[in-house]
């Protein structure tokens, strides 16, 4: 990754749960942070908040005064395209955010922003400023992201599948982002960006957890309140073979049944005309769910304490 | 060892609507031959339109529809493609594939033609999902499932009415784009079908399209367009947005993306303008209506919802311009016109 990432600034945050020091390569300029510098800033409410495992990104998010992040889980590495040239996943990212999303109306080109496409006809005239994409989702070739049932039934199944589109996922409608390949403006949906969701078995696999598919939506919400898009599709990225599903399956069962519930709460809520930040959104949010979530399982309830406290210490932060 | 049959063979009829010639025949005659063809002719009644050899077919003509239709045949466009709904109409089958005249074979970046018929079936056989989105686009292709996070109980998906198709080489541009980009042509091949969301307008184009006659097609009208009418280019939009509202009431899935045909003629960009100029400003009437229209629990058929959708056109959009009182009155003989030609569907 080194000619695609050594042009920018890295933030490195390494999981508290894992010790000792960590070897990084020469010749990027990055700032690492540790358990000790999490401990430092989050003082008193890491009781609520868990930056383990994955969740520890959501540290370097905190962090970060750009206005632009970029996250790609540590199992990944770039990946050809179609004509075997290498991706630079972090242009194509930088290109969604900077370029609008469409999220009113369904442009069957997709990106109409994108060379060689438009707008086709039928399309609303007055839709064709966009609006500013606040989320953009990447893809994985090689081992996509399946939860652990769909990984043990089909262990052989690889995504060698590249879909040469990015698209705006249409307002009010769901979905599941991954957290292995994202970004998002820090400036307009930085505090939705949020590690509010653990599950009690929570592993250090991506089969073992969903936090970020419920961060996701609430980013989603946010931006579907706030008129800002989220964009889906390239870049892709190689993702490596990692862990064991059937193991995982004992674990992740908890995470799967959730879902149930969750994805009816998203795509319901609502949030008031005055949210008009991405803090008063969150806010909202996590009060509707400790209302509609909180009383079917303790996760919930726990989710929308861990979301207010989060909004605190980001304003907190940002105030410093 | 014999080939498989070709799917659906007897279950799917392909309507063309045709005003020149059905030369573009020879090429798809591999992938066609097998099926029933209806021709829809528009124009000039007494012409005489060729169909190729070894093609079972049936063909209307202007004259024909008037016989079939009587006084209701004024719901059918004269001098546009829109015409074609007749054949949708008159079929006795299924399924129904439409192509445009100018519409050919094209390859994929491997080099293999697209039997668009064979993925336009696949992708109608299989469910839609459209209550949740799949990153990784249609689940249910080989080489792919639902990603991580997609609830399990949302797995089955629906029953999918429409798949809409797109094409290579000309792209599906209204007149002010062609105008300003006269020479581009969509060389992307994106490998993907995916559903349209619930509560997602789209632009329906009509020139590489099917759909499910038993679970849609009286929904499947396409206007008041042409000769005799204020607007022209609009009658596979009006569609799409009329069975979008239709299919997210009744909980079917339409799905966009493959196959690709090659689109291969830019029709006279200042002539399109002429046909579309009304439609530019009285989109950004219609697109706000549809978007919130609701049907009621108890239009639980197409033809009931559509009867529904023809009195919100005729008070909400009659405002707008009369033209929609007079296409609110057609969709109503359209549908009379439906029950009485395929009487065992309708309730």
């Amino acid at each position: 990754m080194e000619t695609i990432f050594s042009r920018f600034h890295l933030i490195i945050v390494q999981d508290p749960d894992l010790k000792g020091e960590l070897k990084i390569p020469e010749g990027f300029n990055l700032n690492l942070y540790t358990k000790s510098d999490i401990d430092k800033v989050v003082g008193s409410s890491s009781n609520a908040i868990s930056f383990s495992g994955y969740s520890c990104r959501y540290f370097g998010y905190l962090m970060s005064r750009k206005k632009y992040i970029i996250s790609i889980d540590d199992d990944c590495i770039p990946a050809k395209n179609s004509n075997g040239e290498p991706i630079d996943a972090i242009s194509q990212h930088i290109i969604n955010l900077t370029t609008p999303a469409t999220p009113f109306f369904f442009n069957t080109l997709y990106d109409p922003f994108c060379e060689g496409a438009d707008f086709v006809r039928g399309y609303p005239f007055s839709l064709r400023s966009g609006v500013e994409c606040g989320l953009s989702c990447g893809l994985w070739l090689n081992l996509a992201d399946y939860d652990a049932p769909t990984e043990s039934l089909k262990p052989d199944l690889k995504n060698s599948r590249y879909v040469d589109a990015v698209l705006t996922v249409p307002a009010r409608t769901m979905l599941p982002v991954s957290g292995i390949n994202i970004s998002f403006n820090n400036e307009l949906v930085g505090p939705a960006l949020l590690p509010a969701f653990r599950l009690a078995k929570e592993g250090k696999v991506r089969w073992e957890t969903v936090e970020d598919i419920w961060t996701g939506m609430c980013v989603k919400v946010v931006c579907d309140h706030l008129r800002l898009g989220v964009e889906s599709g390239l870049p892709y990225v190689w993702r490596q073979e990692r862990g064991n599903a059937v193991e995982s399956l004992k674990k992740e069962w908890e995470g799967v049944k959730l879902m149930e519930d969750v994805v009816p709460f998203f795509q319901s809520v609502r949030l008031s005309e005055s949210a008009v930040t991405a803090e008063d959104c969150v806010v909202e949010i996590a009060s509707s769910v400790k209302e509609h979530l909180g009383p079917l399982n303790p996760t919930f309830a726990h989710s929308a304490e861990t979301m207010v406290e989060w909004i605190k210490l980001w304003k907190r932060v940002r105030a410093n | 060892m014999a080939a498989a049959a070709p799917p659906l063979k007897d279950e799917l009829d392909i309507v063309i609507p045709t005003i020149r010639n059905l030369d573009f025949l020879e090429m798809w005659r591999p992938f066609f031959q097998p099926y029933h063809l209806i021709i829809v002719q528009d124009g000039d009644p007494s012409k005489t339109i060729k169909v190729p050899d070894g093609f079972d077919y049936e063909l209307y003509n202007r004259n024909d529809i008037n016989k079939i239709l009587g006084p209701r045949s004024s719901c059918i466009s004269f001098k546009d493609s829109a015409c074609r709904c007749f054949g949708y109409m008159v079929s006795k089958k299924k399924y129904i594939f439409t192509i445009d005249d100018d519409c050919f074979v094209a390859n994929d970046p491997s080099g293999k033609q697209i039997n668009a018929l064979e993925q336009h079936i696949k992708n109608l056989l299989c469910p839609s999902t459209p209550l949740f989105f799949n990153t990784l686009y249609d689940p249910f292709r080989e080489g792919a499932d639902f990603v991580r996070g997609y609830p399990f109980s949302l797995r089955e998906g629906v029953p999918t009415a429409v798949s809409h198709g797109l094409w290579l080489n000309i792209p599906d541009y209204d007149a002010p784009t062609q105008l300003v980009k006269p020479r581009e042509r969509n060389s992307r091949y994106v490998d993907a079908v995916l559903t349209i969301p619930k509560g997602t307008l789209f632009p329906m184009c009509g020139m590489n399209l099917a759909f499910d006659r038993d679970l849609i097609g009286p929904a499947m009208y396409f206007g008041l367009m042409g000769d005799g009418q204020p607007i022209g280019r609009y009658d596979d939009m009006w569609a799409g947005w009329c069975i979008k509202v239709i299919c997210d009431h009744l909980g079917l899935g339409v799905k966009t993306g493959l196959p690709y045909i090659w689109h291969s003629k830019a029709s006279n960009p200042f002539v399109n303008l002429k046909k579309e100029y009304k439609g530019i400003f009285w989109q950004e009437e219609i697109i706000p209506f549809f978007q919130s229209a609701t049907l009621s629990k108890d239009s639980t058929t197409v033809q009931k919802c559509y009867l529904e959708l023809s009195k919100q056109v005729e008070e909400k959009l009659g405002k707008v311009d009369p033209y929609f009182v007079k296409l609110a009155d057609a969709m109503e003989t359209w549908i009379q016109a439906w029950d009485e030609l395929n009487p065992t569907k309708a309730n």
